[in-house]
């Protein structure tokens, strides 16, 4: 009865290594001739020279069938070709190698909003927005009042895009995307952004067109969203499919392989591409003077003790004000809190180009013994987001604090370090005689 | 399963389309039939850009038509009264306009098309759609901007009574050539562009050569005879003395230059399709 709508056949995907990185100015390639013809040439005669063995697989023998219907989770982490894939699927990059096949109109959503423009007024960002997902006029037309509906924006309709907050801009851009309705539907992370309302809405929105019977492809970090939404999974790690189970199986086994401290990060660019708007983050470190090693690295702080983190970045054209940033989750993946350069007054956020390193100093005993994760990003300050990159790193505050080390995990409640807030306590009667 | 599909199709359902991804082979094919599919998008993209461009800029339509008449009234004074360039007759407004028509038109599609791919990167790394939708748009959009300028042209000859002759029929071939050489050059550079980010700074240079290497600011009959053919090999060359001779009825129709442009156009434009179409393949991985 179901037919087999998806069937990817050993797909791989590769990258040389630089390719995605930065683009080529043509006076780079003319002063490289100038200074080197010889080796120039050399590289254009034998072809391989210069490539060598420079190149990345960032999806490698990836093979699966997706039923008519099926709701199906891809997971894994930052980098590890879920995107690929889907780019894939959605014939925005071409594989290396390996062949797929889609049966019926197929969607994709890498991204809400794609197209929109700043100068257009909303209505017609809906239509433009709407073509470009690949709706048909009429299509466009009859879903109109729908659309304007969902995205409770009706009365701004007629104002240019750029007066509307994110918000609205963001709700506008998923109107237009839930009422797009191709066979075949490819989803990545779009529902990660927004408050948690809205992020609730979409995921209600995705169950019913899931429940309408279309099939889907669901790339995501959110477990619980996997969980609800998908019937299957597919784990992919490094490139390489692990493992093609149950949503429940392949979540489990995705936590499982999570565990892996790690205090120093290097953003990798061989699988994500750089971020417009001048600068990049380059890496980093979670770092305490003196803590406790083990092997080279380091992951366990002391929380009687100040540590910091450090977040590298690089900014590639002036900039008037650009601040790096930080978010700290718990194991829970609850938000401690974050922070960023632009919130110390006397910071100039003026950059020109160059390397830069942005130390976040955090207060001895400001947060609890526990596991925690950093996600790090880059703004412009009153501005737009640059980059924003979730769980770079994974480390451990343990309990040496005289005081509260005579404590149990399990009796401190919450993130805030019990010492933060001290205590006086002053005799309001001292002497006198009170009754039990 | 190949059977359950034969036998549906057998009872005239239609079937949806299969869609295959494979690694990019070496050869192509003009994707007509995607092309066509996608035409809804293409005029989306003209309507926004031309939406935008009358927007942005507070002046509006007198944009379109100012740049064209700036240069127009320089040109005359500079090139004619000053440097007394022959005009074949004509008063230097009207044989300079007549040139600019299709100039201005060509150097600002051309400039459109060569950013287009740049310009939409966001889109072009999120969605699918034939990428030379956006060469293609950026190339008719301008003839919204030609439209306008036109007007200021049909007005300028009725201030002068120059009456058209039946040549003036003549004039959409003109420009639907004009159209072909901003396409072709601009798939070039589009897919260039999209590489080399410098090539913007270097189209400046070459729309402004090729501006005196046209017979925008002179007539072509200064071109010794024996070199004409030659000229010919730059296609705008038989572009604008189309124009002007189809629009005023001055000068001589373009015979052998508009053959050797027309053997150009086609050239280019062959060639820039395969071009881009090479690149469109790897073109979301490097912009």
């Amino acid at each position: 009865m179901s037919q087999t709508v998806i069937r990817a056949e050993g797909l791989g995907k590769r990258y040389r290594i630089g390719e995605r990185e930065r683009y080529l100015a043509l006076r780079d390639v003319v002063t490289r001739a100038l200074r080197a013809p010889t080796r120039l040439l050399a590289g254009w005669s034998n072809g391989s020279n210069h490539r060598g063995t420079n190149f990345i697989w960032a999806l490698k023998d990836v093979s699966f069938e997706i039923q008519e219907g099926e709701v199906v989770g891809v997971i894994g982490r930052n980098g590890a070709g879920k995107s690929t894939l889907l780019k894939i699927l959605a014939r925005i990059t071409r594989p290396t190698e390996g062949s797929a096949e889609i049966r019926g109109r197929i969607g994709s959503l890498l991204e809400v909003g794609t197209g929109f423009h700043p100068e257009l007024t909303g209505r017609e960002n809906v239509y433009l927005n709407g073509a470009v997902l690949g709706m048909k006029k009429a299509e466009i037309q009859s879903k109109f009042d729908e659309i304007v509906a969902f995205s409770e924006v009706e009365r701004f309709l007629d104002t240019p895009l750029k007066h509307y907050s994110s918000g609205m801009q963001m709700r506008l851009a998923f109107a237009v995307a839930a009422h797009l309705e191709p066979e075949i539907l490819l989803v990545d992370e779009v529902l990660a952004v927004g408050d948690a309302n809205f992020q609730r809405k979409c995921i209600g929105k995705m169950a019913d067109v899931a429940k309408k019977g279309r099939t889907i492809l669901f790339v995501s970090h959110n477990m619980d969203a996997v969980t609800r939404l998908c019937g299957r999974g597919i784990l992919i790690e490094n490139g390489r499919q692990i493992l093609n189970g149950s949503s429940a199986e392949v979540v489990s086994e995705y936590l499982a392989r999570q565990d892996a401290l790690s205090n120093t990060f290097e953003i990798d660019y061989a699988h994500q591409t750089f971020p417009e708007g001048g600068a990049y983050l380059l890496s980093g470190e979670v770092w305490q003077e003196g803590a406790l090693t083990s092997g080279s690295d380091v992951c366990a702080l002391r929380f009687s003790a100040p540590w910091c983190i450090k977040i590298r970045y690089r900014v590639t054209r002036p900039l008037n004000s650009i601040t790096s940033g930080l978010r700290i989750a718990d194991a829970q993946d609850r938000f401690v809190f974050n922070t960023a350069e632009c919130f110390t007054e006397s910071l100039n956020l003026e950059r020109s180009t160059g390397d830069y390193e942005a130390i976040c100093h955090i207060p001895q005993g400001l947060i609890l013994p526990g596991e925690y994760s950093l996600d790090i990003g880059l703004d412009v300050v009153g501005g737009s987001c640059l980059q924003g990159i979730r769980g770079v790193a994974r480390w451990r505050i343990i309990n040496d604090d005289p005081i509260l080390g005579r404590f149990q995990d399990g009796r401190l409640v919450g993130v805030i370090g019990s010492r933060i807030a001290p205590w006086t306590t002053r005799a309001l009667s001292q002497g006198a005689k009170v009754e039990e | 399963m190949n059977t359950n599909s034969t036998t549906i199709e057998a009872a005239g359902i239609p079937q949806p389309p299969v869609l295959h991804i494979t690694p990019p082979s070496r050869w192509w094919v003009l994707p007509v039939g995607e092309l066509w599919d996608y035409r809804e998008l293409l005029y989306f993209f003209v309507w926004r850009d031309v939406k935008i461009r009358y927007k942005q800029t507070a002046v509006g339509a007198t944009w379109a038509v100012l740049q064209p008449f700036l240069t127009m009234l320089v040109f005359s004074l500079f090139f004619g009264k000053l440097a007394h360039i022959p005009s074949e007759g004509l008063p230097y407004p009207i044989f300079y306009y007549s040139a600019l028509l299709p100039w201005v038109y060509f150097a600002a599609s051309l400039q459109n098309a060569t950013n287009t791919i740049v310009e939409n990167q966001r889109v072009i790394t999120k969605v699918y759609f034939p990428r030379l939708v956006l060469p293609l748009s950026a190339t008719l959009s301008g003839l919204v901007d030609f439209g306008v300028s036109f007007l200021l042209f049909i007005a300028m000859m009725v201030f002068y009574g120059i009456r058209p002759t039946m040549a003036m029929f003549c004039f959409p071939l003109f420009l639907f050539l004009a159209l072909l050489v901003a396409l072709g050059a601009g798939l070039w550079l589009s897919a260039l562009n999209a590489i080399y980010r410098d090539v913007k700074y270097v189209l400046t240079f070459l729309v402004q050569f090729w501006m005196f290497a046209s017979p925008v600011a002179y007539p072509s009959s200064l071109v010794p005879a024996k070199w004409r053919w030659l000229y010919g090999l730059n296609p705008m060359a038989g572009v604008i003395e189309g124009f002007r001779w189809s629009l005023t009825g001055h000068g001589d129709p373009p015979g052998i230059l508009l053959f050797a442009s027309f053997l150009v156009v086609v050239t280019v434009l062959v060639g820039g399709l395969a071009f881009f179409q090479r690149m469109e393949t790897t073109i979301a991985d490097v912009v």
